[in-house]
Formats: structure tokens, C-alpha cells, sequence
């Protein structure tokens, strides 16, 4: 890994983390929604600076470069995103159904 | 109906068996009226505190413990009530120990009372890691605002109108309402003090049972301190 690679990953990283806590500072990030994001910016921090932990999993994984292996891993994260809200949104839309039912069925006993 | 000027707000999920003999203990000592917010439970809870003669909020489905206590708040205020009482429905809070915690709001010498189960030698016994944990949010608590706190994750509380209105602003936590709470309070310039109250140990699993909810908690926790202290507040 270069020393340009190196920077650019730390860079990514730092500034992941702390776009994460400023959102979650001002209200905008629940806390419970943050923790995928900082597993994956502080991922990344670990890989760049704890450099033998990167080239044994690149070994592990039989890919061709450590870079590579970052590349893969920060995939790996955004699928674990996406389902993760995949599973959040089938549970909001059973949620919102649940609601309006409810809404409705309160609107009709009132009349 | 509201017949007091204060209320006790008792969250409940799948409490039946237990929330009966809650309010037949807080009717005992006193005549406060009681609000039961079932949290989308799915057996009797809400039907048996109805029966014990409790007014019940029921959600459509699960919210969290820290959402369910803010819905109590929010009806509270809307029923016009100047102090409540929050506590647990399984039996962990001892009934008689309201008047000792609503006191020191009544005369108003501070605006919340918090419920420790450490100040008293009581019979209070946690599992090693949880006491640790509570030890260790103890330590973090006090450190922060500078006054020594025993037991930041008691939900066996009273307050005032004052922060029943900061209760039931988004700022109140959805899910853990523990010792980010109390640092929050302290920001916010609000008068607190613990006193000793009786805990027993509650029948049923606690809600940090298990191995990831407790590591999500000290995670939730930890991040929900750092924040509330990044806070210009």
C-alpha cells in the first residue's frame, strides 16, 4: 500500500466518523442507525493503521493486494447496510399499515 | 379522569401476572392515579391493569421502553398533571418507597428525584456483569457532572411539570432513557438528587438479557454521552 493509498483510506475513515457523530450531535442519525457506519469508518481507520491485520486477512482471503481486501470489505459493508434497512423498511411499512388501520378504525368509532 | 395532581406512569410490555399486583401495591400506600402504557403486549397486561382500575395507553405495536415512558409523560401533561412518578410494572420498585421519592419535588427542592437502589443497603443483588456495568456508568455519570451518582439506570423516578415537558421532547431517548438522561438533565441545568429506595430482583429477564443486547447498550450509551456532551447546551 502506498503511502498516497494509506492517506486517502485514513482520509475516507477520519472523515467518515466524524460526519457520523456530528449527525448523530445535531439529531439527524439516531444513535441505533449509527452503529453500521462507525464499525465501517473505524474499519477502515484499523486496516490502514494496524497494516499487518490487513495483509494477513488479504492472505486469508486469497485476494491480490491489501487494497483490494479494503475495496472488498467496504462492499461487504454497504450489503450489510442495505439489508440492514431492508429489514428497517418491511418493519416500517408493517408499522405504518398497522397505524392507518387503526387511524381508520378509530375514525369510524367516532363517527 | 384526573383526581391528584399527580400520577404514577407504569411502562409495560407483556406484564401480565405482575401489573396487578403493582398497582395493588402503589394503591396501598397511596391513592395516586395510575397510567399503564402497554407496549404493543401481546398477552393480558392491558385488560388486567384495566381491571386494577389503572387508565391504559395502549401502542399498536412495540416502541421501546424510553418511548413507552414519553407517550405516559405526553398523557400525563395533557391530563394537566404538575408531577409524576415513573415506574416498572414486573414488581423490581417497592410501592412504598413513593412517598420518600415524590417529597423532595412536592416541596420543590429539586426538580427530579432519582431512585437509587445502592444508597441503602438493600437486597438489590445483580448478575456480576451487570453490576459492573452499572458501577462503571456510575463512574462516568459522576465524573460528568461532578456530583456522585449511585444508580443512573434506575427507572424508579419522580419529577416535576418542568421535566415532564423535557421528557416529551425529541431529545428524550426512544430506546435506554439511563445515565445519558441524567447527564442531559445536568446540561440542561435541572435540579436532581438520589434517594434510597427499596429494589427487589425482577421475576423475568432483564431487558438487557442475552450477549448483543448488552454490548448494544454500552455502545447506545457510551455514543449517546459523547453526543449529549458535544451538545452546546
Amino acid at each position: 500500500m502506498t503511502i498516497q493509498q494509506k492517506i486517502f483510506a485514513l482520509a475516507i475513515g477520519v472523515g467518515l466518523f466524524v460526519v457520523i457523530i456530528e449527525l448523530v450531535r445535531r439529531r439527524r442519525l439516531a444513535e441505533e442507525y449509527s452503529f453500521l457506519w462507525l464499525l465501517t469508518g473505524g474499519s477502515i481507520i484499523v486496516f490502514v493503521v494496524w497494516y499487518d491485520l490487513l495483509k494477513w486477512l488479504t492472505g486469508l482471503i486469497g485476494s491480490k493486494t491489501p487494497t483490494t481486501t479494503l475495496f472488498i470489505f467496504g462492499f461487504i459493508f454497504m450489503i450489510l447496510i442495505n439489508l440492514h434497512y431492508s429489514v428497517k423498511i418491511t418493519k416500517l411499512a408493517a408499522q405504518v399499515k398497522d397505524l392507518a388501520q387503526k387511524a381508520a378504525i378509530n375514525e369510524k368509532d367516532k363517527q | 379522569m384526573r383526581s391528584n395532581n399527580f400520577t404514577v406512569i407504569i411502562p409495560a410490555y407483556n406484564e401480565a401476572g405482575r401489573v396487578s399486583s403493582t398497582i395493588a401495591g402503589i394503591r396501598k400506600s397511596n391513592d395516586a392515579d395510575i397510567i399503564v402504557i402497554s407496549d404493543g403486549s401481546t398477552d393480558n397486561t392491558s385488560r388486567e391493569a384495566r381491571g386494577a382500575g389503572a387508565d391504559v395507553i395502549e401502542h399498536p405495536f412495540n416502541l421501546g421502553y424510553g418511548a413507552t415512558l414519553q407517550s405516559g409523560f405526553k398523557y400525563a401533561m395533557k391530563m394537566g398533571y404538575e408531577y409524576a412518578i415513573q415506574m416498572d410494572a414486573d414488581g423490581q420498585h417497592e410501592p412504598s418507597s413513593i412517598s420518600a421519592l415524590i417529597a423532595p419535588v412536592l416541596n420543590d427542592e429539586v426538580d427530579v428525584v432519582i431512585g437509587s437502589r445502592f444508597l441503602d443497603k438493600g437486597n438489590y443483588k445483580a448478575p456480576f456483569v451487570r453490576r459492573m456495568g452499572m458501577y462503571f456508568f456510575a463512574f462516568i455519570t459522576s465524573l460528568i457532572t461532578g456530583r456522585k451518582i449511585t444508580d443512573p439506570t434506575s427507572g424508579f423516578q419522580a419529577l416535576n411539570k418542568k421535566v415532564m415537558e423535557f421528557y416529551a421532547s425529541d431529545a428524550y431517548p426512544a430506546d435506554y432513557p439511563d445515565a445519558d438522561v441524567i447527564i442531559m438533565l445536568h446540561r440542561k441545568g435541572f435540579r436532581f438528587k438520589e434517594v434510597p429506595v427499596v429494589m427487589h430482583n425482577a421475576a423475568k429477564r432483564s431487558m438487557h438479557g442475552g450477549l448483543l443486547k448488552p454490548l448494544y447498550y454500552i455502545f447506545k450509551m457510551l455514543l449517546s454521552i459523547f453526543v449529549t456532551i458535544l451538545r452546546k447546551e
